[in-house]
């Protein structure tokens, strides 16, 4: 069928040569990305979301505005000085929720590094050589998908106490099985092209071939996954601070400032609503993101 | 253009001026250019040309399966006996499908449901176009024994019918697609590249089988196809289509025989030829035209051996040699195209 | 490089076997198939889908790994290498692929992927240096200089195959294996390849192996044919004899089914019955005889082997015993 039009641009080599530029892939993918209306709306929140985490110090002090308490100050409804009110203890909550998106991407971007990597290589290893490696490394990962991952969060949280470390080796622990399946279901497809194959005949080692050839072409499906993975890691965090087992008090975090709010929701409804929200859009902001960057990366949108 | 009016033919398909267009974001492609296409009740004709040339668009357009969109039919008539396909409603064209043409594609893998037995399949078309003896539609019982008497016809036993796909090698799956093609007597047959997915002896059965039946039930038949062998295996009549136009037409021997158009010869040219095997190939230079942004003259200009200047700028008229073979073509008038014209082969 | 002795062998397969496990038992995808090529000759592999033509020449590449038999290329047992020596032969031997849009690397650039077996076997570690030889490579396979930064989704499937082409002639290899090189290509596009690989060919004094199921393709463009079916290698001969005595009853089938573009001669089809079987656990009779319009209680009784019937030419037939 026809190619599409090429938009060539003309340059010099070194050797002075007039060649077609080389087409930036990246760029492709962002402009591609650029024109999904919704996608846009979910990676601009979760810019912010960054924004917000990487600048929390500067908007709010973590001593005296984020964990301090003041009592004279407590339950104030939502105003100019307080934009979303003051909690039970007279703590800014806008300035909670701030804080609390540091806690929550650091621990969300650990644990998925983690899993990931671990993920990653395993599921690599099992598409890439395939028979009884595969067997072995997939059987294992089965069991721990047979948990729920939540649960299995729960029983590491439980076992080891509740610490930031330990969350994340819980979290990092229940994401693995996931990412080893989606990699090795994206390398799958891609160990059998011939250009593989043609690889081996030039004299590629299984090192280069992994590197060169079969890593850059399963990737997309990966970053797809690590974008909606992150979402329900986040999930899983205010989860498990809500009931009691993640980050315990006075640390800002979503899920236990629901807690915490639940017992003022009659009267002080705020206190549960904005931590709701935050968590809800955020959710929401990176699942777009994830559908957007699935619809861009596919290939046969080429 | 030449408008030449064959009141005297008995013509199953009459195609005129056929503009097709895929508008995408990425540009316009022009799939077809006024196509003119016309194949004679009980004929079959061929229609040749490379990839991208507009040939399954062809196909497609006459069943108004062009997918929308991107496809949009800008101009030209499509008749059927007569009968312009363009003005019938979609539940109309529903009961041409299938009953009056019905269409082979290419990949016999992909056209048959793997999860429904093959005799299903073939009984679904016959329920859905045909009526029983006592005027009410047919019972479903009668279309599974009708859809064993068609299997039997394509040549596979017909207790075989309860199989599912799988079950079935590459030539016999592309049997049961015909048997489902022809399953309610269609006038017309569209057979688009039925035998490239097959190995060569049983694409010499298939198409041996399709010559029986042709025969036998006097259907008219769209061969498209690339493969110049199995034109002159089969089809009376050839189109060469190049970038949506039919730039030479003929009766097989017009066409094979005296060709007159540079792409043709050059078709030719690039077979390798079974008796001389040592002959160097000469292919056409250059690629096909990119379909977005097709030349403003002739369209086979840049790779045309004989390009004038004025192939560059104009659209070729066309030029009769007798009542059926046509070149669109500069190098030609009305009187050398009789003598042999410009090229000798 | 060293003259080229058209007598004398460059690719001696002896026996050469590939099975594969499945389910139902072992698929004998290649069995006990003998051949040699002489130094810059072309034998052409014919067959029909399922053959075992694909499966011998990635056998001969150590691509996949015969089951048993021996491979030798110029006196040296490839079949005898380590992995490690065997990556390092592979700049003698190379293959070009059927599919052009699956055998190249969809995020590598026309010159990444020409200039990528040079960097392997450490041809020119000089970066402009190899770029040049790049170049270089792009003019004999022709294509254009300006294209060498472009993408492979970009460029149609003739040009690809160019790409692929080059990629492996950029180690100077001694034989090369085509696989279908042009069966995915149109029939104007086919005719450049065609004419571009006999180039190489007396240019560079390269010895093919051709694989294809185009018997006008093969007869154009080889010295020798070998014929083959489920698996054996049914018939062998230089082209002009086989065209002119195919004497094993499927060549002569292959060969008068194939369509030719000529309405004035008129060839009597030999029409086979069904379709090739399974090549699974194959019994020892003639795979054939299931199909063979002369098949006799001997041929369904025992195997028949290759035997010389004519000077160079091998048929595995029965019938042609009692000539």
């Amino acid at each position: 069928m026809a190619k599409k039009k090429q938009t060539e641009t003309v340059v010099m080599t070194a050797n002075g040569e007039q060649v077609i530029k080389k087409q930036n892939l990246a760029l492709e993918t962002w402009r591609r990305l650029a024109k999904n209306w919704s996608a846009m709306v979910g990676l601009a929140i979760v810019i912010v979301l960054v924004l917000c985490a990487v600048f929390a110090d500067v908007l709010y002090d973590y001593d005296t505005q984020v964990i301090k308490q003041n009592i004279s100050n407590r339950l104030q409804a939502p105003s100019g000085e307080h934009p979303m009110g003051t909690d039970e203890v007279g703590r800014d909550v806008l300035a909670r929720i701030v804080h609390g998106s540091r806690i929550s991407l650091e621990i969300g971007l650990a644990a998925n590094v983690f899993s990931l990597t671990v993920g990653g290589i395993l599921g690599a290893i099992a598409g890439f050589y395939g028979h009884r490696v595969d067997n072995i490394i997939m059987r294992i990962m089965d069991v721990f998908l047979a948990i729920p991952g939540t649960l299995l969060a729960i029983c590491i949280m439980a076992a080891l106490g509740s610490s930031i470390f330990n969350l994340i080796i819980a979290l990092a622990v229940s994401g693995t099985p996931g990412y080893a399946r989606i990699v090795r279901g994206a390398v799958l497809p891609v160990r059998d092209m011939e250009y593989v194959e043609a690889a081996r005949a030039i004299g590629c080692t299984n090192k280069r071939i992994i590197f060169k050839h079969v890593i850059p072409n399963s990737l997309a499906p990966v970053i797809v996954q690590a974008t909606m993975h992150t979402a329900t890691t986040i999930l899983t965090i205010a989860g498990l601070s809500f009931l009691g087992l993640g980050i315990s008090p006075p640390t800002p975090e979503w899920g236990s400032m629901l807690s915490a709010g639940r017992a003022y929701i009659r009267g002080y409804a705020y206190l549960t609503t904005f931590p709701g929200l935050t968590i809800m859009i955020t959710i929401l902001a990176f699942n777009l993101l994830g559908d957007g960057l699935r619809d861009a990366l596919d290939p046969r949108l080429r | 253009m030449n408008e030449e009016i064959k009141n005297t033919k008995d013509l199953e398909l009459d195609i005129k001026n056929l503009v097709v267009e895929y508008r995408t974001p990425g540009g316009v492609t022009q799939a077809l250019n006024g196509l003119d296409l016309e194949i004679e009740k009980g004929k079959t004709l061929g229609l040749v040309g490379e990839t991208g040339a507009g040939k399954t668009t062809t196909g497609l357009s006459i069943l108004q399966l062009i997918p929308d969109p991107p496809g949009v039919i800008v101009d030209g008539s499509i008749k059927l006996a007569g009968e312009d396909v363009m003005l019938k409603s979609e539940k109309e064209m529903e009961k041409i499908r299938g009953q009056q043409v019905s269409m082979i594609f290419q990949d016999p893998m992909t056209s048959l449901n793997p999860v429904m037995p093959v005799e299903d399949q073939i009984a679904e078309v016959i329920e859905m176009h045909e009526l029983g003896e006592d005027g009410k539609p047919i019972s479903h019982s009668a279309a599974i024994l009708k859809a064993k008497e068609m299997l039997e016809l394509v040549g596979i036993p017909g207790d075989r019918g309860t199989e599912f796909p799988h079950q079935f090698s590459g030539g016999m799956k592309q049997r049961v697609v015909i048997a489902i093609a022809l399953a309610c007597n269609p006038k017309l047959l569209i057979a688009d590249e039925p035998t490239t997915a097959l190995d060569v002896t049983i694409q010499a059965q298939v198409l041996e089988m399709m010559k029986g039946l042709r025969e036998k039930y006097g259907t008219s038949m769209l061969m498209i196809t690339h493969d110049l062998g199995i034109v002159a295996e089969i089809c009376d009549t050839v189109s060469v289509i190049y970038a949506g136009r039919v730039i030479e037409h003929g009766t097989l021997e017009d066409v094979f025989d005296f060709t007159r158009h540079p792409y043709t010869e050059g078709l030719f040219n690039s077979l390798p030829d079974l008796d001389h095997r040592e002959n160097r190939l000469k292919p056409i230079k250059g690629l096909m035209p990119d379909p977005t942004n097709l030349p403003k003259g002739c369209a086979f200009c840049p790779r045309c051996d004989y390009a004038m200047e004025i192939c560059k700028t104009e659209k070729p008229p066309r030029v009769y040699r007798n009542d059926e073979h046509y070149v669109e073509c500069f190098l030609y008038n009305e009187q050398n195209i009789k003598e042999g014209g410009l090229l000798g082969r | 490089m060293s003259k080229i002795d058209t007598n004398k062998p460059l690719i001696e397969v002896e026996g050469l076997k590939k099975y594969f496990a499945t389910k139902r038992g072992m698929l004998h995808a290649v069995d006990d198939v003998t051949f040699t090529i002489n130094q810059g000759m072309t034998l052409g592999v014919v067959g029909e889908s399922g053959c075992g033509k694909s499966t011998t020449g990635r056998a001969i590449l150590r691509l996949l790994e015969p089951t048993g038999g021996s491979v030798h290329f110029d006196g040296q047992d490839l079949l005898a290498l380590s992995a490690e020596e065997m990556r390092h032969k592979r700049q003698e031997l190379q293959i070009i692929f059927q599919d052009p849009f699956s055998s190249l690397n969809p995020r590598k650039t026309l010159a990444e992927t020409i200039a990528e077996p040079m960097e392997i076997h450490h041809i020119f570690d000089d970066k402009l240096k190899r770029e040049e030889r790049v170049l270089e490579l792009m003019d004999t396979v022709g294509l254009a200089r300006r294209l060498m930064n472009v993408y492979p989704h970009e460029l149609d499937g003739g040009r690809r195959q160019r790409i692929g082409i080059a990629r492996a002639l950029s180690v100077n290899p001694k034989f090369i294996v085509c696989d279908e090189p042009v069966s995915a290509l149109d029939v104007s596009i086919q005719a450049q390849i065609l004419n571009l690989l006999e180039d190489l060919q007396e240019d560079m004094g390269l010895t093919y192996m051709f694989i294809t199921h185009d018997l006008s393709v093969v007869n154009h463009f080889s010295d020798d044919i070998a014929v083959m079916y489920l698996g054996k290698l049914i018939e062998q001969a230089p082209s002009e004899e086989l065209f002119a005595h195919p004497t094993h009853p499927y060549t002569q089938a292959l060969l008068s089914a194939i369509p030719e573009p000529n309405i004035h001669k008129k060839t009597q089809r030999i029409l086979l019955k069904g379709e090739i079987t399974s090549p699974i656990e194959p019994k020892p009779i003639c795979r054939f005889a299931q199909r063979c319009n002369y098949a006799t209680d001997r041929c369904r009784e025992g195997e028949p082997c290759l035997k010389e019937i004519s000077p160079k030419h091998f048929v595995s037939c029965f019938l042609t015993d009692d000539m």
